[in-house]
């Protein structure tokens, strides 16, 4: 998980020192441009959450152990508390406000209701961004796989058996033509 | 009729859950929110000799500093009390920053409000504190020489010691003793949702939205340490990211955001970092217990003597009591149970998920298990033979269940025909085995009056109110529920609100309690509603019911009609627009019975697990879980099935990987962060059923007695019994060390 980190993206970036003063950054979240100021230290998870209104992605830890931050960057699940906010310009970051097409839940956010894969709902945002991304990534085919590349996402309220459910019921409807 | 009750209903509020609507406390957002961020106390016992906030006061948008030299005082001691009880719940008798005085580290010792969230964390880091550090007790195994009994637990709610008979004696003689010493690591919740609190003060009136489980709490709380009337507090509170016993009490940080905002005199929000959770929301204490089994040959408990020792605040009494359940379980005439504490420098331990019981019924289930062996009984078969038919006093259990839970777990998990024999089945590397466990949780009854109010408008909606909160159980889909059961409407046309102070009034959530208490209040007020409708409809003479007896009346899909001539009838909204009502509304009330009703009260259960133990690497997964459970009245099986699931997983959890240590040097908690103290992931757990066993109970609320915590009861010990068949290993230290698995065993 994580943004792209390569050598050959780090050379395609100009190496520009900005900060540490508030910084014009222009942030593509669900496919809208918002031009906010922010200090270079401002996570993407304090950006969408206290700057863009954004609260859908959840702060369970603010450390990378948890999930409930979960949200895509160019289409890879990243952990929204540990990314700057200020590395994403540029950058298509997608939330849970954004997998709904025309005001229709995803399929996975009706199965996670179906299937009753929560309870207080605060990992859910992060579960169904994994979820989602599980199947796109290929590592959704069999349970055990399944269970393996969910495990970055903490449920405390224990609703993992209902949340492996529920991605194997939006894997099949898909493979069903 | 309709009947939303007892239907698996998804949940209401799923839509907002899953689409990232939901709105948490930390999600509030208010003209001109200021941030606030808390310095912990370094040192677990000593003075703050000074603090030093001139760096952080210059770093930018930082607004304000207060430590002990400028916070005011508090109006009021805070008193430990449970919040069941409705009255004024701070956790413990102790509010920080009012002295120099450091008791436990993290205790908070500065507060810093500054114009964002980065500001305030960075200027924290800046606050220069000294300390003056004198010596600690963190752990039991630093002050056995301070041992005593409690008197009395929960703030004086409990006695300390329960004993009936002559358990010494009957120990003696019994022809069959079992004796063990079992040990704890503390726990801590780990609600996912870190607590926080926004605090905004307009003319001397303060609004807190706050992530408890008891608004109710929260506003009595703060009113009483600051000495406000409660009526110029209100709390408000949309969702919850989980609870667990974290925000059963009103821990200081709520009372100091308000008393920040008042300082800097904007809203202020401060949201504990999750390293912050581990010391100020409370935990479950370390802990030691020692249980002895008398027996006679057959297989008859004569005797059970239960201690438990634990590690309290300076302040409090606090143990949560671990005798409720081995004290009236099993038909034994000679019982013993005390509570010994140590004072020591850790916060208030409070109330975990299944308080108390879940480490007491693992010790008696262990212990259970042991005896199975030394008696060659069958440990199903050993229960049900020594199983209570009333409590200790006699009195009948308002509903039992445990035998049908037993007989249905052991037949769905495949119990029958088990070779008890341990190190008797192998998969590859792995061995295997099987252990179960019965389950028992007391029914929680020490709540004032509960309050809610209906309301149906001329169109035939409703509305039913009540200032519960949501964090998990479902309160919301059930209430709704059982409103649209009582007033005769579709689901669809019910609407429930709660998580504000100024709806009717009802205690936290906490003990299981929830469901049941909520959902009496609300019954209650949509029955008042519906039967003054009805009331209504019989004497107005333009009503095809008039003069009909409201007895014969039922309510279908919002229409009234005769019982057993239903083409007569008309709706609430005929009826409502006639009598030119635009909305009729009604208040209802539910009081528990008196604490000396002749019942006995306890929730039962049984639990089965399969575990597979890897002993070249001390590996141990739990293959499959079964938990029967006899919780009355369930309200929405899909929900119900839901928490007990999760307890279950709390139980498989607490048996295998969560436990924190003193790093006694320090006197800080080893760990204090997910990543190294554990908690279940998805590959951690397996597939999971769970099976319900109905039983019939009037005394509890709508026969409703609770499934917060009966799920987790009895589950660890299944576990533990389970390693056991596979290994010939008990476990007596929970979570578990790798090592006391491995081959060749660890000498310990
Ligand atoms: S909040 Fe980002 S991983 Fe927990
Ligand atoms: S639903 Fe509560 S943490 Fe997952």
């Amino acid at each position: 998980m994580g943004i792209d980190l390569t050598a050959e993206a780090a050379r395609r970036r100009t190496p520009t020192v900005r900060g540490p003063s508030e910084q014009p950054v222009v942030l593509t979240v669900n496919g809208t441009h918002h031009a906010v100021a922010l200090e270079p230290r401002v996570s993407l998870l304090d950006a969408l959450r206290d700057r863009l209104g954004l609260t859908g992605s959840k702060k369970g830890c603010d450390q990378g152990t948890c999930g409930a931050c979960t949200v895509w960057v160019d289409g890879r699940r990243v952990l929204a508390c540990l990314t700057l906010a200020i590395a994403c310009e540029g950058r298509q970051v997608t939330t849970i406000e954004g997998v709904a097409t025309d005001g229709e839940p995803h399929p996975m956010q009706r199965a996670f209701i179906e299937h009753d894969a929560f309870q207080c709902g605060y990992c859910t945002p992060g579960q169904i961004m994994s979820a989602i991304a599980l199947i796109e990534e290929g590592n959704a085919e069999t349970d055990e796989d399944i269970a393996e590349f969910m495990s970055g996402n903490i449920c405390r309220c224990a609703a993992y058996p209902g949340i492996r459910q529920a991605i194997k019921d939006v894997r099949d409807a898909r493979e069903r033509p | 009729m309709n009947t939303a009750i007892g239907r698996p209903v998804d949940r209401v509020d799923g839509h907002a859950k899953v689409t990232g609507g939901a709105r948490y406390t930390a999600e509030i957002s208010l003209p001109g929110l200021t941030y606030a961020a808390v310095v912990g106390a370094r040192i677990p016992s000593g003075r703050v000799e000074s603090v030093d906030a001139s760096r952080a006061l210059s770093a930018g948008g930082v607004l304000a500093v207060l430590t002990h030299e400028n916070l005011p005082k508090i109006a009021g001691q805070p008193r430990l009390l449970p919040s069941l009880l409705g009255a004024a719940a701070p956790g413990q008798s102790f509010f920080p920053m009012q002295d120099a005085a450091v008791h436990y580290a993290g205790q908070p010792v500065a507060l810093v409000v500054a114009e964002s969230h980065e500001q305030a964390q960075y200027a924290a880091s800046l606050v220069d504190v000294a300390y003056r550090r004198e010596p600690s007790i963190t752990a039991i195994d630093e002050g056995r020489d301070r041992v005593y009994e409690a008197q009395r637990l929960f703030g004086g709610l409990m006695p300390g010691r329960d004993e009936r008979g002559d358990v010494g004696t009957a120990l003696a003689e019994a022809p069959v003793r079992i004796e063990a010493g079992y040990r704890f690591a503390a726990n801590h919740h780990n609600a996912l949702e870190p607590p926080a609190t926004t605090a905004v003060w307009e003319d001397g009136r303060l609004t807190l939205y706050d992530s408890t489980m008891g608004i109710r709490a929260t506003q009595l709380t703060v009113a009483h340490l600051l000495g406000l009337p409660l009526s110029h507090v209100r709390v408000i509170t949309h969702f919850v990211g989980g609870g667990f016993g974290s925000k059963a009490m009103t821990w200081p940080h709520v009372t100091l955001a308000a008393m920040a905002a008042r300082h800097v005199g904007r809203p202020v929000r401060l949201a504990l970092t999750r390293a912050q959770t581990y010391t100020s929301n409370g935990h479950r204490e370390e802990q030691e217990q020692r249980i002895s089994l008398g027996a006679t040959r057959d297989g008859r408990l004569t005797a059970i003597r239960h201690h438990k020792l634990s590690i309290t605040s300076h302040f409090d009494d606090w143990a949560e009591p671990a005798t409720g359940v081995s004290s009236q379980l099993y038909d034994v005439e000679h019982y013993e149970g005390v509570h010994s504490l140590i004072h020591g420098n850790t916060m208030t331990p409070t109330f975990t998920r299944g308080p108390g019981e879940t480490l007491g019924v693992f010790v008696l289930e262990t212990a259970m298990d042991e005896l199975a062996y030394e008696l060659g009984v069958d440990p199903v078969e050993l229960r049900l033979r020594n199983h209570a038919r009333t409590d200790p006093r006699g009195n009948p259990w308002s509903s039992d269940g445990l035998a049908e839970c037993l007989r249905l777990g052991a037949e769905r998990f495949g119990w029958h025909g088990r070779d008890p024999r341990p190190r008797a089945r192998r998969d590859g590397d792995w061995l295997i085995g099987t252990g179960m466990a019965a389950a028992a949780y007391p029914v929680a009854f020490f709540m004032p009056e509960q309050r809610a109010r209906a309301r149906v408008y001329e169109d035939g909606s409703a509305v039913v109110q009540t200032g519960t909160q949501e964090f998990g159980t479902g309160v919301l889909t059930v209430a709704t529920q059982v409103a649209a059961d009582a007033l005769g409407l579709p689901l669809e046309s019910v609407r429930f609100e709660a998580g504000d102070t100024d709806l009717p009034n009802t205690s936290a959530a906490v003990g299981s309690a929830g469901a049941g208490m909520v959902s009496a209040a609300v019954h209650a007020a949509a029955t008042a509603l519906r039967d003054r409708l009805v009331a209504m409809a019989v004497t107005d003479a333009d009503s095809p019911l008039h003069g009909a007896d409201p007895a014969a009346v039922e309510v279908a899909d919002g229409r009234m009609r005769l019982r057993d001539r239903p083409e007569t009838g008309e709706t609430y909204a005929d009826l409502m627009i006639r009598r030119r009502l635009a909305d009729a509304e009604e208040v209802g009330s539910w009081t528990p019975p008196p604490l000396t009703t002749p019942h006995g009260l306890l929730t039962f259960g049984a639990q089965f697990a399969e575990v597979a133990v890897d002993p070249g690497l001390g590996l141990i997964r739990v293959r499959r879980m079964t938990g029967v459970f006899a919780p009355g009245r369930v309200l929405n099986p899909k929900l119900a099935r839901s928490q007990l699931m999760g307890g279950m997983v709390w139980g498989l959890s607490q048996a295998l990987l969560e436990g924190n240590e003193m790093d006694t040097r320090h006197g800080r908690w080893g760990a204090s962060n997910l990543g190294e103290y554990l908690v279940p992931v998805n590959a951690d757990i397996p597939e999971i059923t769970v099976e319900f066993v109905e039983v019939e109970d009037d005394v509890v609320p709508l026969g409703i007695k609770g499934v917060g915590e009966i799920g987790q009861v009895g589950a660890a010990a299944a576990v533990a019994n389970a390693v056991f068949h596979a290994t010939g290993r008990r476990l007596r230290r929970l979570p578990l060390a790798a090592e006391l698995v491995m081959d060749p065993p660890a000498s310990s």
